[in-house]
C-alpha cells in the first residue's frame, strides 16, 4: 500500500510545480543555472562513454560478422543503429541517472535537512516550483542534446575504432552509415531521451525533496533515486520500443 | 499581534499540542519555552504555516491563517522573517547573496538600492565587510547574525526564531539575544522565540509561554517567572543548584533587598559582620 501513497506524493509534487512564479527573472536564472549544471556537468562523461561505446560496438560487431557473404558496410550499419536506437538514449541516460540523479537528490536532500527548503517556504516561495521545476525543465532541455551528442560521438567512435583497428576503411564505414538509414530511429531515440530525462530529474527531485532525517538518509535517498530511475528507464525503454517500433 | 486559539496538533495519533491558547504581543519578545519534546517547535511551525493545525485558529492581526488561500498565505509569509536553529543559509551563495535573495525575489529595486539595503542590515548586525564570504567561512555566531539580517531585510511584521542560541557560547548568545530584542523594539514587530536557554528567558523574556507535554502550563514575564509556583516550570528552569542560587538572588533584587550593583559587600559588612568576626576568631584558635 505504501507504493500507492508514494506515487500519490510524487504526482502531488509534480502538480505543485505549476504555479505562477513569484519573480520570473529569478526562475529563469535558476533554470539557466540548472541547465548548465546538468548539461555542462555531464559533458565529459557523455563524451568519453559515447566514443568508447561506439568503438566497442564496432570491434565486437566485426568479431561476430566473420562470414565473407556479409558486406563490411554492415558493421557501420549495425553500429549506427545500435548507437542511435539503444546506446545513446538508454545507456547514456542510465549513466546520467547516476551522475545527474544523485546530484539532484543530494542537493535537495541537503537543502531539506539543513532547513533551506523551509526557509524558502517561509519567505513565501513555492519550493516545488522554484527548486524542482527548473531541474526538470533543465533536464528536458539538456539531456536530449547530450543524447544527440552521444549519437554523433558514438558513430564517430565506431569509425575511429574501425579505421585504427584495420577492420574497414573510412570510406566503407561512411557508405555503410548511409545504407538503410531510417530517420524514424532518430525520432524514436529522441522520444526515449525526453522520457528518460523526465524520469531521471523528477524521480531524483522527489527523493531529495522528501528526505527526512540526516546525512545517512540523504545518502539513502540518492541511492534510491538512482536505482528507481534506472529501473524505470529500462521499463520505459521496453514500453516505448513495443509501442513505437 | 498573533493570537493562538484552541490549537490542537497530532502526528500519527500522538497528540503533540493540546488546546493551546496564547497571545504574542507586538513590540515584545515572546518566548516559548519547554523541555525537548514539549511541542514548542511544532507550535512555532504551526504558527508559520509549515504544519497545518488539526483544530483551532492562528490569527495574525485579525487574519486567520487556517482559513487563508495559498495566495493569501504567500502574501502573509512575505511579512514573516524566520531565523532557523541551524541558520539555514544557502550554502552556495555568499553572505551578500543570501541577504539579497528576498530582495531579488520580492522587490523591483535596482541593484544599487538592494546592495545599500544589504549593507545597512549587515551594519545593523555588526557584520560589515563580510559580504563576499560564504557560510562555510564564517563562525556559528556570525551565521546566526546573517540569518537575522536575511530575516529582517524586508522589514517583516513578524519575526520567528527557533533556538537562536543553539550551539553558541554564553557571551555570543547574549549578543544574539540583545540584537533580537533591539530589532523587536526598533521595528515594533512581533517576535516569537523558541528557546530553552535560561539566560534568554531571564534577560529578554517579556512574554513567556511554558509548554509541558503539549499543554500550556504557565504564562507570564521574566519578572513573574522567578516567583512562580508551578512545579514543572521550576524543575525545568531552576534545574541546577547554581540556577536556584541565581533565582534567590534575583528574588532579592526584585524585592529591593539587593540592588543591581550587587551590594553584597555592604550587606556582609552590615548584616554579615558577625560572620566575618566569627571567622577571624576561628582562625586565631586554629593558629593557637
Amino acid at each position: 500500500m505504501k507504493i500507492f501513497s508514494t506515487i500519490g506524493a510524487y504526482l502531488l509534487m509534480l502538480k505543485g510545480m505549476f504555479t505562477k512564479p513569484e519573480n520570473f527573472k529569478m526562475y529563469w536564472k535558476e533554470l539557466m543555472h540548472q541547465s548548465v549544471e546538468i548539461g555542462m556537468g555531464s559533458l565529459w562523461i557523455v563524451t568519453v562513454i559515447s566514443i568508447f561505446m561506439g568503438a566497442v560496438s564496432a570491434v565486437q560487431t566485426a568479431y561476430q560478422l566473420v562470414s565473407p557473404v556479409i558486406q563490411k558496410e554492415t558493421i557501420a550499419q549495425v553500429v549506427r543503429d545500435t548507437v542511435i536506437l539503444e546506446f545513446a538514449p538508454t545507456l547514456v541516460c542510465i549513466v546520467l541517472a547516476g551522475v545527474v540523479g544523485s546530484k539532484i537528490a543530494g542537493e535537495l536532500g541537503n537543502m531539506r535537512v539543513s532547513e533551506q527548503i523551509d526557509a524558502l517556504e517561509i519567505m513565501g516561495i513555492n519550493t516545488k516550483s522554484y527548486l524542482v521545476g527548473p531541474k526538470i525543465l533543465g533536464a528536458l532541455i539538456t539531456i536530449p542534446l547530450l543524447v544527440i551528442l552521444a549519437m554523433v560521438l558514438g558513430i564517430y567512435g565506431g569509425r575511429l575504432a574501425s579505421t585504427l583497428g584495420g577492420i574497414l576503411s573510412g570510406d566503407t564505414y561512411d557508405r555503410g552509415l548511409l545504407l538503410g538509414f531510417t530517420p524514424k530511429n532518430v525520432w524514436f531515440a529522441l522520444a526515449k531521451a525526453y522520457t528518460f530525462a523526465f524520469i531521471i530529474s523528477s524521480i531524483s527531485s522527489f527523493y531529495g525533496y522528501n528526505v527526512k532525517g540526516g546525512s545517512l538518509e540523504i545518502g539513502r535517498a540518492s541511492t534510491s533515486a538512482v536505482i528507481t530511475s534506472c529501473i524505470l528507464i529500462l521499463f520505459a525503454d521496453y514500453i516505448l520500443a513495443f509501442f513505437i517500433l | 499581534m498573533i493570537e493562538i486559539k484552541n490549537v490542537y496538533k497530532s502526528f500519527d495519533d500522538k497528540e503533540i499540542l493540546k488546546d493551546i491558547n496564547a497571545v504574542m504581543e507586538t513590540g515584545m519578545t515572546n518566548l516559548i519555552i519547554g523541555t525537548s519534546g514539549s511541542g514548542k517547535t511544532v507550535l512555532q511551525k504551526c504558527m508559520v504555516g509549515l504544519f497545518e493545525v488539526d483544530k483551532g485558529d492562528i490569527i495574525f492581526d485579525g487574519k486567520n491563517l487556517t482559513n487563508m488561500s495559498e495566495e493569501e498565505r504567500k502574501e502573509l509569509r512575505q511579512q514573516i522573517g524566520m531565523l532557523f536553529q541551524g541558520s539555514a543559509l544557502f550554502d552556495s551563495m555568499t553572505v551578500e547573496q543570501n541577504i539579497k535573495f528576498p530582495l531579488d525575489m520580492f522587490t523591483k529595486w535596482n541593484h544599487q538600492k538592494k546592495i545599500d539595503r544589504v549593507n545597512d542590515v549587515l551594519e545593523r548586525v555588526e557584520l560589515k565587510g563580510t559580504n563576499k564570504k560564504y557560510p562555510a567561512e564564517i563562525s556559528g555566531g556570525m551565521k546566526k547574525r546573517v540569518g537575522i539580517a536575511r530575516a529582517i531585510v524586508l522589514r517583516p511584521k513578524y519575526l520567528f526564531c527557533d533556538e537562536p542560541n543553539s550551539g553558541l557560547d554564553p557571551q555570543t548568545s547574549m549578543v544574539i539575544d540583545k540584537l533580537i530584542h533591539e530589532i523587536t523594539k526598533e521595528y515594533n514587530i512581533t517576535t516569537v522565540i523558541n528557546t530553552h536557554d535560561m539566560n534568554s528567558v531571564m534577560e529578554i523574556g517579556e512574554n513567556i509561554l511554558y509548554l509541558y507535554q503539549g499543554i500550556k502550563e504557565w504564562e507570564g514575564s521574566n519578572k513573574d517567572i522567578i516567583f512562580n509556583k508551578n512545579k514543572q516550570l521550576n524543575q525545568f528552569i531552576f534545574a541546577s543548584e547554581f540556577l536556584r542560587d541565581a533565582k534567590d538572588m534575583r528574588m532579592l533584587e526584585e524585592k529591593g533587598i539587593v540592588d543591581n550593583d550587587r551590594n553584597m559587600e555592604q550587606i556582609m559588612r552590615e548584616g554579615g559582620a558577625n560572620l566575618v568576626k566569627g571567622d577571624e576568631e576561628k582562625e586565631d584558635k586554629q593558629l593557637q
